[in-house]
């Protein structure tokens, strides 16, 4: 696309992120609806019946505390709600209670990466509201499904830093990643507890100011969202390329057939009329308090990493896989706690090798399979000392993975335990050499490869329990005859 | 005391024979229901009367004082404005839009009562969603009161103060958000407090203007009001903004005199408008309360008392253009179905509600509107803060205010109606006490015209002990409080 060229484009997210809380936000009724028929995770207050009042959960304050810490933000002391006004069949109350003036967090960041480089994308706010209730529109009448109205939702603003849809689409998996290790959201984006809106203009390469600002909204995973961003890019350039202008509106992506349409224009936004919440006195984070959350907030992956990196020699690269997942991080940790220092890498490379291939495979999270860092920590030391390697060591690790026994009770149950005692090799190289005289004649006639065929041979001979070494050594030897 | 005459009993003399087992609350309850349907057709206090519940309530209430667990109010019948949230019984709030709503959850005060075996005679008439002076507004049908059935009761909780001062019930509950318990009880010749921002939950209260808006009792004497307060004041977990401070037993105030206490009088409170005999009645309560003992203050000043209606008809508004947003006919109350969603919230919201409160819809989103919230909202809270204020300075030098609750008394039915700015001025100079969030309280002082005079205190914040224990002097000194009308 030539006219790309020409324009730089500017992106900015709004996530919203449904908090891991027990109850909803402002109410007692339980915040595990995903899974539960309509309507019954509702009570007067979530249904908005008239005379109910809110009562904030203060651990969904205290989940927005903890990400707006995480990404840099600063708390100020004084914080309160307010009331976004307007009519919709899924908005119980004809408003919503969310923050408007005084969010939790304000101005922070979000490191990403650029082509290798390191590029820091603002934070505009981070803020608390509820969530409201889902219609679903038949042949001529509508349901209503009260279940996720009054769920705690955090919304997470952007500034308009970003410069492509692939920084885009990084930003939006780094913050995802980064509530779930903080441990305040599911990231789910296909279910619907991590949404995105993406405000989106494009402007003549070195112009400052911004083009007209487009809101793309109903895109429901990180591919709708880079696909719509990419879509929207071409559109904008190629309308303004032909000397056209753009208007600041609201389109829809269209996942099926891959466009976006007109929604709303600006004459037809909404005036929100936002006023201080009087339901609910103002919050005071004092300064104890930020302090207390502060306290149990896990080590924050980027933290995390530069320690894997410069405590246990780690490489940058491996440091980030580790780190993208708490689980898999904390499990790791807790390995290398039970093995020593030294054995770090080793642990990393089985970790981000076959396991984490098994648990990919079967879409778990590492601390939901049977694996345990004790028996890791014994596989790990079971290698070192020589007793299991190569070919049988994976099947090891596969056994401990699916039935969690310990790697000893594996080994044993199935003979794997390597063969170092050199008679039982020696059989098996002798037997070899016999039954594979081509090989034995090239490898005599100065075809040096030859010798791995016939390792392989005694590897298969044995099921995999031979030190490689030793039979290699026996091989040579034996065959100098 | 012969039969047809309990209802006159007030909340105290009726415990005494309640505990002396003189009187049965099925006998009360009993007498309280014939009263009502006697009266009833010439007052019409009521939206709805639960007899059959109330006579249930009545004889557990019995039961109850005969297992030795009768609290201070078990058996005592009383009626409850038609917008407290009455589980299984329905809440019009005095409207159309709500006229077959049942509720699912009782109000915080409700329940309250009912642990207590209290009874509940029914609910009472209202200007529509508490928006009114008069129970004018009511979509149902005006109240009449009971001193001359020509007048309003005031309002909005106007058939409050008319079913209790027509022997309906022995106390009721109101709510004020800018004068709605004080002055209705004023112009029907009753007690009637707003508690203190705070001081009561209003969780079921449907709400009006969520910030301003208290529930209070309106009683026959001030020692009912402490009783009553004793039980319905105190923090609760459904309403964040009902204050986590500790509540005396009131009843410990009365009987303290009035020597030593300086009582501000503000000259501000005596407007333009304020009728002569009502003027002449209140000075010589004030009179009354200095020949008692107290020191007058008269040089006590609020000089932005004039802006407290303008912010009112702001805040309120505003507030309430937000709180009835919900009544959309999508999961209760009235409903009118077209063919769209947004034509059928339209006509459900422009049939259902009255002129009223459309008017008031109105002007709040106006306020609320962008280019606009700055000059009428953001204006409209720093008058507050200047009102708040002034109150905090003015009770520096005096414990309590004294004033007139309305400038007038009751006026004939259908007088204002058409003004309504006369109508908005009825509430000046109870307003402010809603404004700044502090306690006040209304008691009768005598009669202008025929009709019941009430004197307004008001006292700082969370100090309702300071009202009762004045109130509670001025009426041992005085008879007012023992008058009824006749019916
Ligand atoms: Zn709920």
């Amino acid at each position: 696309m030539v006219h790309l060229d020409n324009y730089e484009t500017i992106i900015g997210l709004e996530v919203h992120a449904q908090l891991l809380t027990r109850s909803k936000m402002f109410c007692g009724c339980q915040a595990d609806y995903q899974d539960a028929p309509p309507n019954t995770r509702v009570c007067p207050l979530c249904m908005g019946m008239p005379g109910t009042l809110p009562v904030a959960n203060r651990a969904a304050i205290e989940c927005v505390m903890t990400t707006a810490l995480a990404l840099h933000c600063e708390l100020p002391l004084h914080t309160r709600f307010d009331r976004k006004n307007y009519f919709y069949p899924d908005l119980m109350k004809g408003y919503q209670i969310s923050q408007y003036e005084a969010p939790i967090g304000r101005n922070g960041w979000l490191d990403i990466e650029v082509a290798g480089a390191v590029k820091r994308i603002g934070v505009t706010r981070v803020h608390l509201e509820e969530d409201v209730a889902k219609a679903f529109h038949m042949d001529g009448y509508s349901l209503i499904d009260m279940n996720r109205s009054g769920m705690p939702l955090m919304e997470t603003v952007s500034e308009p830093d970003l410069r492509s849809p692939e920084e885009a689409r990084d930003y939006l998996i780094r913050l995802r990643n980064l509530l779930r290790y903080l441990g305040v959201s599911t990231g789910n984006m296909e279910e619907g507890s991590f949404r995105c809106d993406a405000n989106i203009s494009l402007r003549p390469i070195n112009a400052s100011g911004f083009g007209a600002k487009i809101e793309v909204k109903n895109m429901n995973s990180f591919r709708s969202v880079y696909r719509a961003l990419k879509y929207e890019q071409e559109r904008q350039a190629e309308i303004l390329s032909n000397g056209g202008t753009l208007r600041q509106e609201t389109r829809g992506w269209q996942d099926d057939v891959g466009v976006t349409i007109l929604q709303r224009t600006k004459e037809f936004a909404e005036d929100y009329r936002y006023f201080p919440e009087p339901d609910v006195p103002p919050l005071v984070l004092t300064p104890l308090w930020v302090e207390e959350v502060k306290a149990r907030m896990p080590e924050l992956p980027e933290v995390r990493r530069s320690r894997f990196v410069s405590e246990l020699q780690m490489s940058p690269q491996d440091a980030t896989i580790l780190v993208s997942s708490r689980a898999m991080s904390d499990f790791f940790e807790e390995c290398v706690a039970r093995s020593s220092i030294s054995q770090a890498r080793t642990v990393a490379n089985w970790l981000l090798g076959d396991v984490s291939h098994l648990i990919n495979a079967d879409g778990v999270e590492i601390c939901d399979c049977p694996l345990t860092p004790d028996g890791i920590a014994e596989f790990i030391d079971l290698i070192d000392r020589g007793t299991l390697g190569g070919p049988a060591a994976k099947t090891v690790v596969e056994h401990m993975y699916r039935t969690g026994k310990s790697p000893s009770a594996i080994i044993e149950e199935m003979d794997l335990g390597q063969i170092s005692g050199s008679d039982a090799i020696l059989d098996a190289v002798r037997q070899v050499i016999q039954e594979n005289p081509k090989a034995v004649t090239d490898y005599r006639a100065g075809k040096a490869q030859s010798i791995t065929f016939l390792t392989g041979q005694v590897m298969r001979l044995t099921r995999g329990r031979a030190n490689p070494a030793l039979t290699r050594d026996m091989l040579e030897r034996e065959l100098r005859f | 005391m012969a039969g047809d005459q309990l209802h006159q009993l007030r909340l105290h003399e009726a415990r005494r024979l309640l505990e002396s087992h003189e009187l049965s609350a099925r006998d009360l309850t009993e007498a309280c229901l014939a009263r009502l349907d006697s009266v009833e057709p010439y007052v019409k206090a009521m939206i709805s009367v639960c007899a059959e519940e109330a006579l249930q309530q009545a004889s557990a209430a019995d039961r109850m004082r005969a297992a030795g667990k009768a609290k201070p109010l078990t058996g005592i019948p009383f009626i409850a404005k038609d917008l407290l949230c009455t589980r299984g019984v329905r809440t019009t709030c005095g409207s159309r839009m709500l006229e077959n709503f049942v509720p699912p959850h009782n109000a915080t005060v409700i329940d309250r009562l009912l642990e207590q075996g209290s009874v509940l005679i029914g609910k009472t008439n209202m200007d529509e969603f508490a928006m009114g002076s008069s129970t004018e507004h009511s979509a149902f049908y005006p109240s009449c009161n009971p001193w001359n059935l020509d007048c309003v009761p005031g309002g909005s909780s106007g058939g409050s103060a008319a079913g209790l001062a027509a022997g309906e019930a022995l106390f009721a509950l109101g709510t004020d958000t800018g004068g709605s318990i004080r002055q209705p009880a004023s112009f029907c010749g009753v007690v009637g407090m707003k508690p203190t921002y705070g001081r009561v939950s209003r969780y079921g209260a449907v709400a009006f203007a969520s910030s301003l808006d208290q529930i209070g009792p309106l009683t026959r004497d001030i020692q009912d009001c402490a009783v009553v307060m004793n039980v319905i004041a105190g923090q609760c977990e459904k309403d964040s903004t009902s204050a986590p401070i500790e509540v005396p037993d009131y009843t410990a105030f009365l009987g303290r005199g009035v020597q030593g206490l300086r009582i501000g009088v503000p000259q501000e409170y005596f407007v333009e408008g304020l009728q002569p005999d009502v003027r002449r009645t209140i000075e010589d309560a004030i009179h009354e309360l200095e020949n008692m003992g107290a020191t007058i203050r008269r040089d006590i000043s609020l000089p932005s008392t004039k802006y407290a209606l303008a912010a009112y008809y702001i805040i309120a508004p505003s507030e309430a253009s937000a709180n009835l947003a919900r009544f959309d006919g999508v999961r209760y109350g009235f409903s009118r179905q077209l063919a769209t969603t947004e034509e059928s919230v339209l006509a459900t919201r422009g049939e259902g509600f009255g002129a009223e409160v459309k008017r008031r819809i109105m002007l709040g989103t106006h306020a609320l509107s962008s280019g606009y919230y700055d000059a009428y909202y953001v204006k409209a809270l720093k008058v507050r803060h200047i009102i708040r204020e002034e109150f905090r300075q003015a009770f520096e030098q005096c414990d309590l205010l004294a004033m007139p609750t309305s400038p007038t008394v009751a006026f004939p039915i259908g007088s204002k109606i058409h003004d309504l700015m006369q109508m908005y001025l009825s509430d000046i100079l109870t307003i402010p006490a809603n404004i700044a969030g502090i306690p006040a309280l209304s008691l009768p002082c005598g009669f202008a015209h025929g009709l019941p005079v009430g004197l307004q205190l008001m006292a700082s914040s969370f100090r309702e002990d300071l009202l009762l224990q004045v109130g509670h002097a001025f009426q041992q000194a005085s008879e007012w409080h023992l008058k009824q009308p006749l019916l």
